[in-house]
């Protein structure tokens, strides 16, 4: 199992432990990521709300570059993964689209890479049977409120992953772990994304009544693949603290950390102490073996 | 009861909508849906559909300056579920880009600043870096102690890079943003 693995630029930055744990689950389980040379900034949210072409030519340059490797993509962050399914869509559904790329990038691009999330290369690919058998660890029972967010499921009809109003992926990963994945009615709700900075008030607004549905859930801990997720709730917790009164210590953990432990791996080696909220009890919890 | 402001000689946004999303904003029948799913319509105040139904109405650019062009997150969640296919998602978008073309009002918090501080970190170095774009964004907005407590934590925990990314193929990026001036510059 041979990929083009296209990290984005969280994986440099605030989302280290998410790569860093990408990179070790995947060895251990025979997927072979092959980073894409020279990748550059799929243009994210800014990109899409600034200028079309640009929101798609930034992708199509990383999605040329894969195409040279004759290798299908895998992102395990989901907004870059929705960029890059958004950008195959424009070029094989709008010729003008195509043309502008051709001339932003210098070279054609068909629009037909085959793009992969994490997710789906686990699921599909190595599938839960030998995810299963690889395991060491188990969960031990932790009660998991899985955290899909809008990107990975949204719009359906581009991105086509999973059922867009009741995904399941990270639910049955967690489950093959030995975990408890809860039914709860924020899977797919949103975190607020790239308002972080620019408008605090409503990702807190948003992120709090996450947090609180997973605590009412009687969740242990969130799981998420998604960077922009993963920061809106663990590194906002301490503002919704600060100005709610509420005293929230939810970790938010990537599924392939959670992953990486099961299959043996230490706390440090999946990046666990870049958590903002620590997952103290998600780490006594696997470490206790049934 | 939706009610349309409209000053005098204030283009009507409907057909430039129409054309930068591709969406045809006749077959929307106001069953709510976009704003019953919206997950910032209880904090703004102007809804997608009020949105929907004011464009199809007629109205200026005064609509730009609604509140909910920049706090939409794009979430898509109204695209997602409009039972006519309607990519409500893309109207947003088309009027954010009509807002900044046509010099509409700055909105709280400054989104379009932060786009320009984030792209402009990707036009230098092929990647995102989250502190210079930061930083362009504090500077911009004058707010510059926000967040500041949370620094030395990220920055122990290697939550955060530190220096400019390096290893993107920035040459490739930089003609990107050059081509996508060149076009606008020409239609201007």
């Amino acid at each position: 199992m041979r990929y083009a693995y296209y990290p984005g630029c969280s994986a440099e930055s605030t989302a280290r432990d998410m790569h860093q744990s990408t990179l070790v689950v995947a060895k251990a389980l025979g997927i072979e990521l092959q980073e894409a040379r020279g990748w550059t900034c799929c243009g994210a949210t800014a990109g899409h709300q600034t200028n079309r072409l640009l929101a798609v030519s930034l992708p199509a340059a990383n999605l040329a570059k894969v195409q040279d490797m004759k290798l299908d993509m895998v992102v395990n962050c989901a907004a870059c993964y929705n960029r890059m399914k958004v950008a195959n869509h424009e070029i094989l559904a709008h010729s003008e689209i195509r043309q502008g790329v051709r001339d932003a990038l210098d070279r054609d691009y068909d629009g037909s890479v085959r793009v992969r999330h994490l997710l789906e290369v686990l699921l599909e690919d190595v599938g839960l049977p030998t995810i299963t058998r690889s395991l060491k660890h188990s969960l031990n029972g932790l009660k998991v409120a899985c955290y899909y967010g809008c990107l990975l499921v949204r719009p359906p009809g581009v991105v086509k992953f999973d059922d867009p109003e009741n995904p399941k992926s990270l639910d049955r990963l967690v489950t093959a772990m030995g975990g408890q994945s809860l039914d709860w009615p924020c899977k797919v709700e949103c975190c607020g994304g790239g308002l972080s900075l620019s408008r605090t008030d409503v990702v807190i607004n948003l992120t709090g009544s996450i947090l609180d549905m997973a605590v009412q859930s009687g969740a242990d801990c969130i799981a998420v693949s998604c960077p922009m997720c993963q920061s809106n709730l663990d590194l906002r917790q301490q503002d919704i603290n600060k100005q709610t009164g509420k005293n929230y210590r939810m970790p938010v953990i990537y599924i392939t950390q959670l992953l990486g432990l099961c299959l043996g791996f230490g706390p440090g080696e999946l990046g666990f102490e870049k958590l903002m909220v620590p997952a103290t009890n998600v780490l006594k919890k696997v470490n206790e073996r049934a | 009861m939706i009610t349309i402001k409209k000053k005098k000689n204030s283009r009507a946004l409907k057909d430039a909508v129409e054309e930068l999303s591709g969406v045809d904003l006749s077959v929307c029948y106001q069953c709510k849906k976009c704003s019953g799913g919206c997950p910032v319509a209880t904090l703004t105040q102007s809804r997608p559909s009020e949105i929907m139904r004011q464009l199809h109405l007629g109205a200026g650019d005064e609509l730009l300056a609604s509140d909910l062009v920049w706090m939409c997150v794009s979430c898509e969640i109204c695209s997602a579920r409009c039972p006519m296919g309607i990519d409500v998602a893309a109207v947003m978008d088309a009027l954010r880009r009509l807002a900044i073309e046509r010099g509409a009002p700055k909105p709280e918090g400054n989104v379009p600043l932060f786009n320009r501080a984030f792209l402009k970190t990707v036009e230098t170095f092929g990647r995102s870096y989250e502190i210079g774009m930061i930083t362009a964004y504090k500077l911009g907005t004058g707010k510059l102690m926000n967040d500041t407590e949370k620094f030395p934590a990220m920055l122990k925990k290697g939550k955060i890079a530190l220096l400019p990314p390096r290893g993107g193929d920035r040459k490739t990026v930089k003609r990107i943003f050059r081509k996508i001036k060149e076009r606008k510059g020409a239609k201007a």
